[in-house]
């Protein structure tokens, strides 16, 4: 039996690495200067560990150390990619190329521009897989076009896009190319070259570092891009992001991304197993499971699946010493079912039926032989509760009925 | 979200889960919500034609933990009820019973309209000419 509760959500954060945190901890109170401290060695000190960490972000991304810019986050990584590059370019154009499965911060930074009357944008819609197809950017593309951000990979439901045929298409035309690559960095081999990327964020907390770092690639040269910055003050990281710098949290992004890199491959492949083994456990045992997302296109820890006829939060409810998420609407402020999973044409009953399991670093097998037995369990409890799969069980069409909501 | 002690008790031990034969006269349906809402209550109630009270419940509920301890909590809210005071049950009942947060409420609406549309369907064999009480019982407890 393994310990419980179990933490199988890995897409929302991820506990801090051991080795990351023994790297932060001396920075807290020993070595405390400020990185802009020029003329003490306090300030040296701190300036030399935040270059260290920009190497070792650039390393895992195969960039230079001066393209990385330190943020609070890939939140604020996305604003300041979308909101800098259309200011700063507000003179070539204003039409930006997105996604309809995108990240809030990306989607919300879009509609901020396009309220404001600064931008006019084209949500693409993705195929049943959640795929962008890179044709549809390049139909997208005007002379207008100033920006195309997609995603790396989805938050959830783990499909990874073709980034490299995006990032071609895109600069072909001359227009930037920001990728939203939280799920990904760290997670799956993520190259600036090899995949045209001008703009990339990347967050700590997803890969195993602490909450509130983040970064964000800029491109220097072949193009160089340039971003308006959002915030104004003492002009650091060139002038782009001002702010003095969360020093210890850099060193722990730094940390994280060098471990990331060192144990890719290995992970990946203990990852994929334990994944698989997840994902067979379930269909075996459970008939009307369908899978949400690519079926190999995906990050090696995800699992979205929906089970039919029975409620995303009450399964949650039913599985309380396991940490999944669900797409069902009672989980969310706004009481829609993910949008996410609605794009991909599947039905809102069935996105209501959603969970994501999110398979991460700390994850053994051992857990992932009892969470299959406790979604099985639960899903077959529920679906005896369930007056929808009695009707599907008695031939009656779903979609016939004539259903009396308020 | 944390759920109230109630809830979870309904939730883990759901009161009077199953189905009646729908074609009973003796039983009425009501189905309410919509799947693509995220809740459908199935209530079922057993009513003596003679006395007019609600002999037994039956529930099955597509929803979310508050909307199944809701429809449990019903099922025995109304047993030995007569049929008019059991159209008399408003949500709030259910809301103060089971501790419902306000996003919950909802949760216990279609509680209360479940007990009506039972209600209702019921009457329409008992009260539209239809024979009262004319066929066998014959449960199916699911």
């Amino acid at each position: 039996m393994p310990k419980l509760p179990i933490y199988m959500d890995n897409h929302a954060t991820t506990p801090v690495d051991q080795r990351v945190l023994e790297a932060m901890l001396p920075y807290f109170s020993e070595k405390f200067g400020n990185a802009a401290s020029r003329n003490h060695s306090f300030g040296w000190e701190a300036e030399e560990a935040v270059d260290r960490a920009r190497g070792q972000i650039a390393q895992l991304i195969n960039a230079k150390s001066k393209e990385i810019i330190f943020t609070s986050g890939a939140t604020e990584s996305d604003n300041l990619a979308i909101k800098g590059v259309v200011e700063f370019y507000r003179e070539k154009g204003d039409h930006i190329v997105t996604c309809v499965t995108e990240h809030k911060a990306v989607l919300d930074s879009c509609r901020a521009l396009e309220r404001a009357g600064k931008a006019s944008v084209t949500y693409l819609p993705v195929d049943k897989y959640g795929m962008v197809d890179p044709d549809a950017v390049r139909k997208a593309l005007t002379d207008r076009t100033v920006l195309v951000t997609i995603m790396y990979a989805n938050n959830e439901i783990g499909t990874i896009h073709p980034v490299a045929e995006i990032g071609r298409i895109a600069r072909e035309r001359g227009v930037v190319f920001h990728c939203d690559a939280v799920q990904a960095a760290g997670k799956i081999p993520v190259d600036v070259e090899r995949d045209n990327i001008d703009l990339l964020s990347i967050s700590a907390h997803k890969i195993y570092g602490p909450k509130g770092v983040g970064a964000l690639y800029v491109r220097s040269r072949g193009p160089r891009v340039r971003i308006t910055p959002q915030m104004d003050g003492g002009g650091h990281e060139r002038g782009m992001r001002s702010g003095t710098l969360n020093v210890t949290g850099i060193v722990g992004l730094g940390k994280a991304c060098e471990v990331a890199a060192s144990e890719m491959a290995e992970e990946n492949r203990r990852l994929l197993d334990l994944r698989d083994k997840l994902q067979a456990g379930i269909f075996e045992r459970l008939d009307e499971v369908s899978l949400n997302g690519h079926p190999t296109e995906r990050l090696p820890g995800n699992l979205n699946v929906s089970f039919a006829y029975v409620e995303g939060e009450s399964l949650l409810m039913g599985l309380h010493d396991i940490a999944v998420s669900s797409g069902s609407a009672c989980t969310s402020a706004t009481l829609e079912p993910s949008y996410v999973i609605r794009a991909l044409g599947v039905s809102d009953e069935l996105a209501h039926s959603s969970i994501r399991f999110g398979l991460g670093r700390f994850n053994t097998e051992e857990e992932v032989d009892f969470v299959t037995g406790r979604v099985t369990h639960e899903v077959k409890r529920l679906r005896e509760m369930s007056p929808l799969y009695e009707m599907a069980r008695d031939g009656i069409d779903l979609k016939s009925v004539q259903w009396k909501a308020e | 979200m944390a759920y109230s002690d109630k809830v979870i008790d309904h939730y883990n031990n759901p009161r009077n889960v199953g189905s009646f034969d729908k074609s009973d006269a003796d039983v009425g349906t009501g189905i309410v919500g919509a799947p693509e809402c995220g809740d459908v209550m199935k209530l079922q109630l057993r009513i003596n034609p003679e006395s007019r009270m609600i002999e037994d419940a039956r529930f099955k509920t597509f929803g979310c933990g508050s909307a199944i301890a809701s429809s449990s909590y019903v099922t025995e809210l109304v047993k030995g009820k007569h049929i008019d005071e059991a159209m008399t049950i408003r949500n709030t009942v259910i809301v103060k019973e089971l501790n419902l947060p306000p996003v919950k409420i909802h949760c216990s609406v279609l509680a209360e309209d479940a007990i009506k549309a039972a209600i209702g369907d019921w009457k329409k064999h008992h009260e539209d000419g239809a024979p009262a009480a004319a066929e066998p019982r014959k449960a199916q407890e699911g």
